[in-house]
C-alpha cells in the first residue's frame, strides 16, 4: 500500500524562470507573459512542452523562411549552450522540409513567448518537447510550397512533391526550386491537421542520422562566434560591479575618489540591493563604468566601501554541516512511506547505515555572466547570453518601470550555462547602469571572481540512509533521510524543505523493490542563493543512494551488479505517482512511467562493456552506478587506478544511455562525454565553501574544475537504440551527470578499500 | 606611445601600457575570438601567440608585447583552415564553443615544437586551457588527427 504524503499531488509546474504555482499562494505566480487562455488552461493538468509557460507553437511562418535562392533559415527559439540545439532543431526542421542541409541556416529568436512558445532552456527538454512541433513545422512548409508549385503550373497538387531543395511534377518531370515558389508559398494558409503529412521515419535523412556537422562549427573555431560577452555598440561603454560579499548584504558607505582618478573611468554608480529573496534580481553593490573592460576594472579594486553583512554573516559551511548532520539524524518532513520501516527495522537482525556530504558547487560557465543593454526613447534593448530570454524581458521591464512590449532581448550564444544563465539578474544591472547612463549602451562583464562568489549555488546537502539486511543480505527496509537548503529560497518565504521537483530528482521515486521505504526531508535554511546546476538534486542523491546500494552488496558479501539489478527488482513499468513522484519532470505519467527494465538494461550494459568482473591489476577497480532523471536512464562503469601516492587516474569509462529516440545521436554522444567530464569534475574537486558569509573560492585555484588530465584515457558512450520515433524522448543535456560520481568512487572503492562518503574525493586518497 | 604588430598590421597604442593585451584585443581592437575566461592565466580561455609561441593574453601586457608579433584565433590561417581548425571542425569538437580559440592556439603552439604529440605530451601541453562542457576527449583526438594530417609538413 502506497500513501500519498506530498500536499501538492497535482503537477507543481516549475519552470527554471520561476515558480508558476506551489509553495505559498500568489507570490511566485509569474505576473507578466501568460496570455488569458494559457491562464485559464492552466487549472488543468498538462504535461510535457504544453505544460510549460507559453506552450509551443510550430508555425512555419514564424520558424521558416525561404530566400529566392533557395537558402533556408530555421529560426531557433532555444538557446544555444553547448548542447547542439541549433543544429539539431535545423535538421528536424529540415528533414521534414526536404531541405538540403547545405543550404540551410539558422536564426537565434528573440526572447518573445507569445511569439515563439516556451524558450526557458533548461530541464533537458529542447528536443523533448520541440521534436514534434518542429517536424510539423518543416512538413507544413513543405506542404505550402508544393501547393505554390501546383497552382503555378495549374497541375493538382497530388501529382507534386517536394524532394531535395525541388518540387517536382511526378508526370511530367518538371522541377522548380525551393527559393522560385517560396514568396508564392508564403502567402498560402498554413495547412492544419492532417493536411500536414510527416514523413515516414524509413525516409529521414538528418532525423536520427548524427552526420550533419555543427551548424555553428566554423564560427567557433575561427573566433568569429558571437557570445554575451562579445557584443560590440557604437558609444557602447563597460562596466564591472562591486557586489555585497553576503548574500542579503548592502553597501554602508563608499569612497570613489580613488576610482574615479583611474583613467578611462567615466561614472561611480550605485544599484539597489534587492531584499531576501532576490529571485532573479540584481545583489546591488557599487558599478564602476569606464571606456574599457581594463578600466572598469581597476577602478572597482580602488573603490573603498564598507559592507552592512545582513542575515547570512554567521554563514559557514562547517558548522553549517554539522547542522545537516544533526537534521538528518532526527524524524523529518516524511515525503514517502510504504509499509511499516519502522516495524521492519526492529526485527532486524543486521542494519548499515551511513552519511553522505555533498558541498555547494558553482556552474563556471567558460563565459561568465556579462550583458549589455541601451535604452532609446524609453525602449530597452538587451544582448544577452541567457537561457530564458522571456523572464529577462519580464525583469528588466519590471524593474525599469517600462512594458514588456518595450523590451528587446537579443539571445547571443552561450559560453556554457548549466542553469546559472537562467536568472537574468546581470542583465538587469546593465539595464539598471544603462539607465544611469541616460540610456547609453552599458557592457556588463563579470569577472571570474564575481562570478564564483556570486552565484546560484548548487544545494549543499547530507544525505543519510539506512537499511535492514535480511539473511540473503537483502534490505527489508529502507529509511532516507536528505537535507538541503532549496531552490524554492530565492523565490519566497524559504520553505526549508525540498520542493515536488527536488524530490523527484531521483529521491523520493526510489524504483526498489524493497516493501518497506520511508523517505524524509527535514528542514534545512537557505542562507545564500541556491539555484540551478546542471541535473541539479539528482546529484546528491544519485551519489548517496547508488553509494549506499555499493555498501549494501559489499557486506551482503555480494557482487555490486547483481545486487543492484536484484534490488531493482522484475521489470515493471512504475507509475511515478504511485511513489509519490508528483512532478516526473512534467511529463505525463501514463506516456513516461518509471520502466525498471530500462534501467536495467543500461546497467547490464554499461557492465558488458567495460568488461566487469575481469582481473585487474593492482591499484585498480571497476565501479557502477545508475540513475534515472530527466526521462532517461543513464549507467556509468568506471575503471580507476590509484597509485601509491594516492594520484587517481581514469584509464576507462562506458556509459550506457536509453533516451528514447535521438534526434541527433552524435550530439548525444557529445552531451553523456561532457556530462561524464563534468561529473568527474563534481566527484574530484569541486566544492564552494563559505566562511562568515563569504565564498573562500574566488577563481580556478581555489574553485578547481576538471583539465584534460582528469579526462578518462578511453571514453565509450553505447546508445540504446529506440524501437522508433513514436516512442517518447528522454532528455539528454543532463541525466549523463548523477552517475558519475557513484561510478567513481565505488571504483575507488574497488581500487582502495577506501569509501569515499564525502564529496569532493580531492585529497582523500592521499598517503 | 606602443607599437605592435597584430595579426600582420602594425597598431599603435598610446593608452595605459600595463593593460593586459587581452582587453586591448578585446575592447580597442574588436578581436572578440580571444576569450575573457579568468584574468589569472588559470584557464586559457585567452590564449594567443606572441611571436609564434603561446601566452595568455590576460597576463601579457601592452608594454611587455610592445615590438612582437600577435596573432590571434582570427589570424592563425586566412581562410580559417588551419589543420587544427579541420580537424575541430571534423570531430565536431566543439560544444559552447567559448573556449575552443584558446584550445586551438594552444594545441598549435604545441605541433609547431612537437609535430607528433604523444598523448602525455598533449595532456601536458593543454592541461592549462579548461573546457568546462568537457570536450577534452575529442580535443585529444583531433590534435592526433591534425598531426597525422600534417605529418611531415612544418606548421
Amino acid at each position: 500500500m502506497t500513501h500519498h504524503f506530498n500536499p501538492s499531488s497535482p503537477i507543481t509546474n516549475i519552470s527554471r524562470r520561476g515558480l508558476l504555482a506551489g509553495v505559498g499562494a500568489g507570490a511566485f505566480v509569474l505576473a507578466v507573459g501568460i496570455p488569458g487562455n494559457m491562464s485559464a488552461r492552466a487549472q488543468d493538468a498538462k504535461y510535457g512542452a504544453e505544460g510549460m509557460p507559453n506552450g509551443i507553437r510550430d508555425d512555419p511562418k514564424v520558424f521558416v523562411a525561404i530566400a529566392d535562392d533557395g537558402t533556408v533559415t530555421v529560426t531557433c527559439s532555444r538557446q544555444e549552450m553547448g548542447q547542439g540545439v541549433r543544429t539539431s532543431i535545423a535538421l528536424i526542421v529540415a528533414d521534414e522540409l526536404d531541405a538540403d542541409w547545405a543550404r540551410v541556416k539558422v536564426a537565434q529568436a528573440q526572447g518573445d513567448e507569445a511569439r515563439y512558445g516556451n524558450q526557458d532552456t533548461d530541464g533537458s527538454r529542447s528536443i523533448r518537447h520541440f521534436f514534434m512541433p518542429m517536424r510539423h513545422c518543416g512538413a507544413a512548409a513543405r506542404a505550402m510550397l508544393e501547393e505554390a508549385a501546383a497552382k503555378q503550373w495549374n497541375v493538382p497538387v497530388g501529382e507534386v512533391e517536394a524532394a531535395d531543395h525541388e518540387i517536382v511534377h511526378k508526370p511530367s518531370g518538371r522541377r522548380i526550386g525551393y527559393g522560385e515558389v517560396a514568396k508564392a508559398a508564403a502567402e498560402l494558409p498554413v495547412p492544419q491537421g492532417d493536411a500536414v503529412k510527416l514523413k515516414d521515419a524509413s525516409a529521414f535523412r538528418y532525423i536520427g542520422k548524427g552526420e550533419t556537422g555543427l551548424i555553428d562549427g566554423f564560427d567557433m573555431t575561427t573566433g568569429r562566434a558571437n557570445y554575451g560577452i562579445d557584443t560590440r555598440l557604437p558609444d557602447m561603454v563597460y562596466a564591472v560591479v562591486a557586489r555585497p560579499p553576503v548574500y542579503g548584504g548592502k553597501v554602508a558607505s563608499y569612497d570613489d575618489a580613488e576610482a574615479l582618478k583611474v583613467p578611462g573611468v567615466l561614472k561611480v554608480v550605485t544599484i539597489e540591493p534587492t531584499p531576501i529573496p532576490s529571485e532573479f534580481q540584481p545583489l546591488g553593490g557599487v558599478a564602476v563604468i569606464a571606456r574599457n573592460s581594463w578600466a572598469a576594472i581597476q577602478g572597482r579594486s580602488k573603490l573603498n566601501i564598507t559592507w552592512d553583512d545582513g542575515p547570512n554573516k554567521a554563514y559557514s559551511s562547517d558548522t553549517y554541516r554539522a547542522t545537516l548532520e544533526e537534521a538528518a539524524r532526527k524524524p523529518g518532513k516524511v515525503v514517502r512511506n510504504a509499509g511499516d520501516v519502522d516495524g521492519a527495522m526492529a526485527k532486524a537482525e543486521k542494519r548499515q547505515e551511513a552519511e553522505y556530504y555533498i558541498p555547494h558547487l558553482t556552474q563556471a560557465s567558460m563565459e561568465p555572466p556579462a550583458a549589455t543593454v541601451r535604452i532609446i526613447d524609453g525602449k530597452c534593448e538587451a544582448w544577452a547570453c541567457v537561457q530564458a530570454p522571456q523572464a529577462t524581458r519580464e525583469r528588466l521591464a519590471s524593474r525599469l518601470g517600462i512594458p514588456v512590449e518595450d523590451v528587446t532581448v537579443n539571445v547571443t550564444l552561450l559560453g556554457g550555462g548549466f542553469g546559472r544563465k537562467s536568472k537574468p539578474d546581470f542583465v538587469v544591472e546593465a539595464g539598471l547602469l544603462s539607465k544611469a547612463m541616460d540610456g547609453a549602451p552599458v557592457k556588463v562583464t563579470w569577472t571570474r571572481e564575481d562570478d564564483v562568489r556570486h552565484s546560484y549555488y548548487h544545494t549543499v546537502s547530507v544525505e543519510r540512509i539506512e537499511a535492514t539486511l535480511d539473511a540473503s543480505g537483502k534490505p527489508a527496509a529502507w529509511l532516507h533521510r536528505s537535507v538541503a537548503p532549496t531552490i524554492g529560497s530565492i523565490f519566497g518565504p524559504d520553505p526549508k524543505h525540498e520542493l515536488p521537483f527536488e524530490l523527484s530528482m531521483g529521491l523520493v521515486n526510489l524504483p526498489f523493490d524493497i516493501p518497506n521505504v520511508r523517505i524524509e526531508n527535514p528542514e534545512a535554511a537557505a542562507m545564500t542563493r541556491i539555484g540551478w546546476y546542471r541535473s541539479v538534486s539528482n546529484i546528491p542523491h544519485a551519489f548517496a543512494i547508488q553509494s549506499f546500494v555499493a555498501e549494501l552488496a559489499h557486506a551482503a558479501g555480494r557482487d555490486h551488479k547483481d545486487y543492484l539489478l536484484e534490488l531493482i527488482g522484475p521489470d515493471r513499468k512504475i507509475d511515478p505517482t504511485m511513489i509519490d513522484d508528483s512532478w516526473n519532470y512534467g511529463e505525463d505519467p501514463k506516456l513516461y512511467p518509471l520502466d525498471t527494465g530500462r534501467l536495467k538494461q543500461v546497467i547490464n550494459l554499461a557492465a558488458e562493456k567495460i568488461g566487469w568482473g575481469r582481473d585487474l591489476a593492482k591499484g585498480r577497480g571497476l565501479g557502477l552506478a545508475a540513475h534515472y532523471s530527466f526521462v532517461t536512464y543513464v549507467a556509468v562503469a568506471a575503471e580507476v587506478e590509484v597509485d601509491d601516492q594516492g594520484t587517481l587516474t581514469i584509464p576507462r569509462m562506458d556509459v550506457a544511455v536509453d533516451c528514447g529516440p535521438q534526434v541527433n545521436p552524435e550530439r548525444v554522444r557529445a552531451q553523456m562525454e561532457g556530462a561524464a567530464i563534468m561529473g568527474i569534475g563534481n566527484t574530484l574537486f569541486g566544492e564552494i565553501t563559505f566562511k562568515d558569509g563569504r565564498v573562500e573560492q574566488s577563481n580556478f585555484d581555489g574553485y578547481e574544475v576538471a583539465r584534460i588530465d582528469a579526462a578518462p584515457k578511453e571514453i565509450h558512450i553505447h546508445l540504446v537504440p529506440a524501437p522508433d520515433f513514436t516512442q517518447p524522448l528522454g532528455g539528454v543535456g543532463e541525466p549523463g551527470v548523477p552517475p558519475v560520481a557513484p561510478a567513481l568512487t565505488n571504483a575507488i572503492f574497488a581500487a582502495t578499500g577506501k569509501r569515499i562518503r564525502q564529496l569532493p574525493v580531492k585529497q582523500q586518497l592521499g598517503v | 606611445m606602443a607599437i605592435l604588430r597584430v595579426n600582420g598590421e602594425e597598431r599603435q597604442y598610446d593608452g595605459d601600457p600595463d593593460m593586459p593585451l587581452l582587453w586591448y584585443l578585446r575592447d580597442e581592437l574588436g578581436l572578440t575570438g580571444t576569450k575573457f575566461g579568468c584574468g589569472e592565466a588559470l584557464c586559457g580561455a585567452c590564449t594567443i601567440h606572441v611571436d609564434g609561441t603561446a601566452m595568455r593574453s590576460c597576463q601579457t601586457t601592452i608594454a611587455d608585447a610592445e615590438g612582437t608579433s600577435i596573432t590571434t584565433i582570427e589570424g592563425l590561417a586566412a581562410n580559417g583552415d588551419h589543420p587544427l581548425q579541420v580537424a575541430w571542425r571534423e570531430l565536431n569538437v566543439p560544444q559552447c564553443g567559448y573556449c575552443q580559440s584558446g584550445q586551438i592556439m594552444q594545441a598549435a603552439s604545441l605541433l609547431k615544437d612537437t609535430p607528433q604529440p604523444t598523448d602525455e605530451d598533449i595532456d601536458s601541453a593543454m592541461s592549462g586551457n579548461i573546457c568546462r562542457c568537457g570536450t577534452y576527449p575529442r580535443i585529444r583526438a583531433a590534435i592526433k588527427q591534425a598531426a597525422a594530417a600534417t605529418e611531415g609538413t612544418k606548421l
